[in-house]
């Protein structure tokens, strides 16, 4: 009998693949199920934000930070106020520090909610995203009664926020934690603990820490792979320091550590830690009362210089590099993401997988088309 | 470790390689010669003192004549960092990948490479990451001019409509 003659075969997934988080697209040479080679193509989304920072006064380019980001704009924006400020020496009321703490840790709850929802729908588990999207939708009514808006915030300002909380927020606020702990024990019994999907991720697509470091991976998919390292911890920013929370690492409870599904674990677990932050937060609130959190609006020149501030964002670390050249606009404005370097290492841990895992591991490094692009 | 003790260990061990330290910035930089970064970076990487095993950031900056690489490193194991940076010409940017010593260089280089034009030499796979293949110019160079057409489609904008 004649061997039966196989060929590798090239096969395009996206751009407008529903599993790749916006416009991705992967250029994948297979051998039947299996893939034998992936390579990312990125760029779809690309808006020259940091050509566009070169042309914009600091203050100004603070509305493009929310672009870098548009899932997670907040946490965009506190990184680049922290970026100038520290740049520019510009200090930061303590209330507004604990607005900007409180509404980037809701903002990271809100993140997460859509990371851990569209993971389980991308393998298979459809009605648990439903579910993450009834509680985003409480985060953005409490984020839009505080700044307006529900995606995009453009709150956090240079030395300060856009505007003081409204009267009665931190009620709705706390309400809302206070809620949130019960949830997420529905959320652990709807998915985190069934049995089939536990069956789907674990073991898949292993990162060993070495690995994990090696590719620039950072936030919940290094801590996945049991590296114990948060920046709001080990290399803390804002007021952080005075906050108590634990940093969940992957332990392998289910499958091994570095697989997936510690991938979606930690995220969830990450999820109950924000929440303490915000309720620590709020109780610190009532003793600034009096303080005004919202700066001048002016413009300002900042003498020759470079910084560089690394944040825990929820797609890792946010890496901002500001050089000023001493005009009022930066001359190079760099945002290091999260999303970049975990699509970046997508290439070296994809071959040998089977093509629907590689559905699980995009969906488990939770990266988002713009934060890759910018 | 501060970045003056990196930038003495680093010269003890590898001479003229590594260049002037720059204290006066709020991050502390260490100026590396393009010919040498590999080793420098390996060093980094390898020194049990330095055990630089993350590359956090890496990315071009406009120097006028010339661009500087930046390279942002820090420690897992020894919680420190440091900042590097090769000067290299813009007539000819030409310096060495390190993608050898952190394979999360890759992706930073191309993007050096597409929004800057510095070449990377050693790196397995150079070419632009974020803009078309057949973009023409390295934007985030001061002297980029944005083009009036792309494919020829028009890309000013008629005020008088």
């Amino acid at each position: 009998m004649a061997t039966l003659q196989t060929v590798e075969m090239e096969l395009n997934m996206g751009p407008q693949h529903p599993s790749t988080h916006g416009v991705i697209r992967f250029i994948l040479r297979t051998d039947g199920e299996v893939i034998a080679d992936c390579k990312p193509d990125v760029g779809y989304l690309h808006r020259s934000i940091e050509k566009i920072a070169e042309l914009c006064t600091y203050n100004g380019f603070m509305p493009y930070t929310d672009r870098v980001d548009y899932v997670a704009a907040m946490n965009a924006n506190h990184a680049y106020a922290l970026a100038v400020e520290k740049l520019a020496g510009l200090p930061c009321p303590r209330r507004a520090e604990l607005l900007r703490m409180i509404t980037a840790e809701l903002g990271r709850v809100s993140s997460h909610l859509i990371s851990v929802g569209t993971m389980a729908m991308d393998v298979g588990a459809v009605t648990p995203f439903p579910y993450a999207l009834r509680e985003r939708e409480r985060i953005n009514d409490l984020l839009e009664e505080i700044c307006g808006a529900r995606l995009t915030f453009n709150y956090h300002r240079i030395g300060g926020v856009g505007w003081d909380m409204p009267e009665g927020w931190d009620k709705k606020a706390r309400k809302f934690c206070d809620s949130y702990d019960k949830i997420l024990d529905e959320w652990d019994r709807l998915i985190t603990k069934s049995h089939i999907f536990v069956e789907r991720l674990a073991g898949v697509v292993t990162i060993p820490a070495a690995d994990a470091i090696d590719f620039g991976l950072s936030g919940p998919n290094l801590r996945a792979s049991g590296v114990d390292f948060d920046l709001r911890r080990d290399e803390p920013y804002a007021l952080y320091p005075e906050m108590t929370f634990a940093v969940p690492v992957g332990a392998g409870a289910a499958g091994v550590v570095g697989d997936s599904y510690n991938r979606f674990v930690v995220r969830v677990q990450e999820m109950r830690e924000s929440v303490r932050i915000v309720r620590q937060c709020l109780s610190l609130l009532p003793a600034t009362a009096g303080e005004n959190p919202v700066p001048k609006p002016k413009n300002f020149k900042v003498k020759p210089n470079e910084c560089y501030v690394r944040t825990e964002a929820p797609r890792g670390e946010m890496g901002i590099y500001v050089v000023s050249d001493g005009s009022d606009k930066p001359w190079r404005y760099k945002a290091r993401t999260g999303s970049f370097t975990a699509m970046g290492a997508v290439q070296h841990v994809s071959s040998g997988i089977l093509i629907a895992d590689l559905v699980a591991l995009i969906a488990s490094f939770d990266v988002v088309a713009p934060e890759i692009d910018r | 470790m501060k970045t003056e003790e990196i930038h003495q260990t680093l010269t003890a061990r590898l001479g003229d390689a590594i260049g002037a330290l720059h204290a006066e910035t709020i991050d502390p930089w260490i100026e590396v010669q393009a010919t040498a970064i590999v080793d420098v970076t390996r060093a980094c990487k390898e020194d049990p003192a330095l055990r630089f095993d993350f590359l956090s950031s890496l990315c071009g900056v406009d120097a006028g004549d010339s661009i500087f690489v930046v390279y942002h490193l820090y420690s897992y194991a020894l919680r420190h960092s440091t900042v590097l940076k090769v000067k290299v010409p813009k007539d000819t940017p030409v310096t060495r990948s390190v993608t050898g010593v952190w394979r999360g260089a890759d992706w930073f280089e191309r993007e050096a490479y597409d929004l800057f034009g510095v070449r990377f030499e050693g790196h397995p796979d150079l070419r632009r990451i974020l803009l078309p293949d057949d973009w023409e110019g390295h934007p985030l160079r001061k002297e980029y001019v944005f083009p009036s057409h792309y494919g020829g489609i028009d890309n000013t904008r008629d005020y008088n409509i």
